[in-house]
């Protein structure tokens, strides 16, 4: 696996945090609200000075026009020529019908729609300090007729400060809000990267529990925060399954041991005694099925203990990475002399289009290896003479599957829940040997490691499938060839 | 052969000393942990059947000092423990193998023999025989007297096992143990089968049957 995929994987696993995709909305619904707020300020700021302006405006034509009707055209020639001599925020020019300029203090009659109705605006050139400056400008134009001839006057207000406002409120705009973003965005991965760690390593910790390491303790980071207060309430409890599980293998062991000491010396008795019938040449078929009771009540002891076991998952320590098609591979050819003896066609199907690598999963070989041997060996008794049994490891939608399906009798679909249980046998096969604790063993072996017991038609006979959940991506060897040619061998040496 | 026996349960501690020596072993025998490491350690044995569960000191602790002071006597270990994970236990603490009670006796002899066979010096063999039956190790072919005889994998290391142990008892279990990597019993028996295939390919058609079935107790293979 490179560096850069495994980064990769990181980022994406933190877009995909709660705390990211939360911190995310309320980045931008913030954004959302900081650009409406900036946006109602320029808009209303421009508003309140635009309105101030025009009254400026409108006052000024006011006061002109009533000197026009005070003194005609030259008393209004005489007052823009004396308005323009001091310099300011008003701006005028009188013009002629064919806008060539009379007085006032722009130059030239700005190109604009000669629109008497409406406020305008438009450039004009002004020099400060003897560099010419583009500025912007709004006004109104006043028509004068009279009998000589038509007259313009154009009334503006410099509105340049109003444009640097504006443009401020422009470039500020997309400036906070990438701000705002980049802020945010960083916070939020700030922000779940930490509550990431926090719950990796809970995961972590609970992920090592489940493989079987009951020591493990979530670590508490001292800081007395909700996840150091879901820490301690996980340890307590892990505590307290620890100190169950410790009683319950307690158990298992000396009833165990209470158990199997008197068996043992049940049979070593039966053995003796075999011993001294033997050499007296007497008859020791009696003892003989005595001590096949035994084996047999030894059996069901070691399977009902085993699934005892295996239902506590105690049976921990002894997991590793297995591939499903190398087991399968294995039960296969132990059952195949025995299955051809029974004229049964015992098939192993190799999975098309499927890695070798690919049917890897974490799990205990002994534990599957018996759960399979099971199947099989149910599959070859139950199948007549002239049937098939197959055996079929590979990939599924939901998981990696292994199973056996036989031409057998199958068992009806209302059975099917309970031949899982203990001790349960089906009125057809109460009379060949078995102990009744094969499907459960099978079924524990399944609880064991997440995995399904699956029981279909296969029309006719049983499909019995085993579908062990897809390992988390690091059990994956195809991306590392180094790492994958390790698995077999090491497998292998167990 | 020298055998030391450390059983606390004194029933089952008589039988096997009883059953060994009748199988005509030298046996001590000892009823704690304490006694059973100063007999071990002070005596030279070619085998130790050592119980998980002593008083005193546990059979783990017992075989982990041997070890500890350079003892290397083969340790078989006796357990009435549930077995999930105890074999493996019992094998890192330095046992070379493992039985379960209740056990066959016949079971015990022949992984005692076994254990003791691997005591003598080895040699690195790449040649084994029993009769005329030839098995080369390097090259995977196998030959009775003139004629070659095709074995599959499995049929070769099972005859491998065989013949490594020729004259000696091996059981269906030790043959489940070491050849297919088993540590349980399938229901039904299914090396009885596969042995009469290996059987129909090394000895059909020859005068002298060399894989030889022991009633009761499993397969031997042997010249005579």
């Amino acid at each position: 696996m490179t560096g850069r995929g495994a980064m990769m994987r990181n980022s994406f696993r933190l877009l995909r945090t709660q705390a990211f995709r939360i911190v995310l909305v309320y980045v931008l619904l913030f954004a959302f609200s900081v650009s409406a707020l900036l946006f109602f300020t320029y808009w209303n700021t421009r508003r309140t000075i635009d309105d101030e302006t025009d009254q400026i405006i409108e006052a000024e034509i006011t006061g002109l026009n009533e000197q026009y009707v005070r003194l005609g055209i030259r008393g209004l020639d005489e007052s823009v020529m004396n308005r323009s001599l001091h310099p300011g925020q008003a701006l005028y020019i009188l013009a002629d019908s064919a806008h060539r300029y009379l007085a006032g203090d722009l130059d030239t009659w700005p190109s604009i729609t000669p629109d008497p109705s409406n406020f305008v605006e438009f450039d004009y050139e002004r020099r400060t300090s003897g560099v010419p400056e583009t500025r912007r400008a709004r006004g109104r134009i006043f028509p004068i007729q009279t009998p000589v001839g038509d007259y313009y006057l154009l009334v503006a207000e410099d509105v340049h400060d109003r444009d640097i406002t504006q443009r401020m409120f422009t470039t500020t705009l997309p400036w906070t809000v990438a701000l705002i973003l980049v802020f945010g965005l960083l916070g939020g991965a700030l922000m779940s990267r930490n509550m990431l760690r926090r719950l990796d390593s809970i995961n972590r910790t609970s992920g090592e529990i489940v493989a079987g390491n009951l020591t493990r303790r979530v670590p508490v980071s001292g800081a007395h925060d909700e996840f150091d207060v879901l820490a301690e309430n996980l340890n307590r409890m892990l505590d307290r399954i620890e100190r169950l599980m410790k009683g319950l293998r307690e158990v298992t062991d000396s009833v165990a041991h209470d158990l199997r000491t008197p068996l043992n010396r049940l049979r070593q008795r039966l053995e003796q005694q075999q011993g001294r019938l033997q050499s007296a040449g007497s008859d020791t078929s009696d003892i003989e099925r005595a001590i096949a009771e035994t084996d047999q009540l030894i059996g069901t002891f070691n399977a009902l203990l085993l699934i005892a076991e295996t239902d506590a998952g105690t049976a921990r320590g002894a997991m590793s990475p297995l591939d499903l098609a190398s087991v399968a591979a294995d039960v296969s050819e132990l059952y195949e002399p025995l299955a051809d003896e029974k004229n049964v066609t015992l098939t192993l199907i190799r999975p098309s289009g499927v890695h070798s690598g690919e049917t890897m999963i974490e799990g205990n070989r002994s534990l599957i290896s018996q759960a399979l041997v099971n199947l099989v060996d149910n599959a070859i008794k139950y199948t007549p003479p002239g049937g098939r049994v197959t055996i079929r490891p590979g990939l599924s939608f939901q998981g990696v599957d292994i199973s056996v399906a036989d031409s057998g009798p199958g068992i009806p679909p209302e059975e099917r829940p309970r031949v899982v249980e203990r001790f349960v046998r089906l009125e057809a096969s109460r009379h060949s040997p078995g102990t009744g604790l094969g499907l459960a063993l099978v079924q524990s072996v399944a609880h064991f490691h997440n995995a399904e017991l699956l029981l279909e038609d296969n029309a006719p006979g049983l499909k019995a499938t085993l579908r062990f959940p897809r390992p988390a991506a690091r059990l994956m060897p195809t991306a590392d060839p180094v790492k994958a040619a390790q698995i077999p061998s090491r497998s292998a040496a167990e | 052969m020298r055998i030391l026996v450390v059983e606390d349960d004194l029933e089952a501690q008589r039988y096997l000393v009883q059953g060994l020596k009748e199988s005509g072993h030298v046996v001590d025998d000892a009823a704690d942990g304490d006694l059973g490491l100063s007999l071990a350690l002070s005596r030279p044995y070619d085998v130790a059947i050592i119980d998980r569960m002593l008083p005193k000191m546990d059979g783990l602790g017992v075989v982990a000092e041997m070890r500890e002071h350079g003892n290397t006597t083969p340790v078989l270990f006796l357990s009435a423990l549930s077995e999930v994970d105890d074999r493996v236990k019992g094998l890192k603490a330095g046992g070379d193998d493992y039985l379960t009670k209740p056990y066959a006796f016949v079971e015990l002899l022949a992984r005692v023999d076994a254990l003791m066979r691997r005591r003598s010096p080895v040699t690195v063999k790449t040649q084994l025989s029993v009769g005329d039956l030839h098995l080369d190790l390097l090259t995977r072919a196998a030959k009775r007297g003139d004629q070659a005889i095709d074995l599959q994998p499995r049929e070769f290391r099972l005859l491998e096992y065989l013949m490594r142990h020729a004259g000696q008892v091996v059981t269906r279990t030790m043959l489940l143990e070491s050849v297919w990597e088993y540590h349980f019993d399938p229901q039904t028996n299914v090396i009885d089968v596969h042995i009469s295939r290996l059987r129909a390919k090394i000895d059909k058609g020859f005068d002298t049957p060399l894989l030889h079935t022991i009633r009761g107790a499993g397969y031997m293979i042997r010249a005579r």
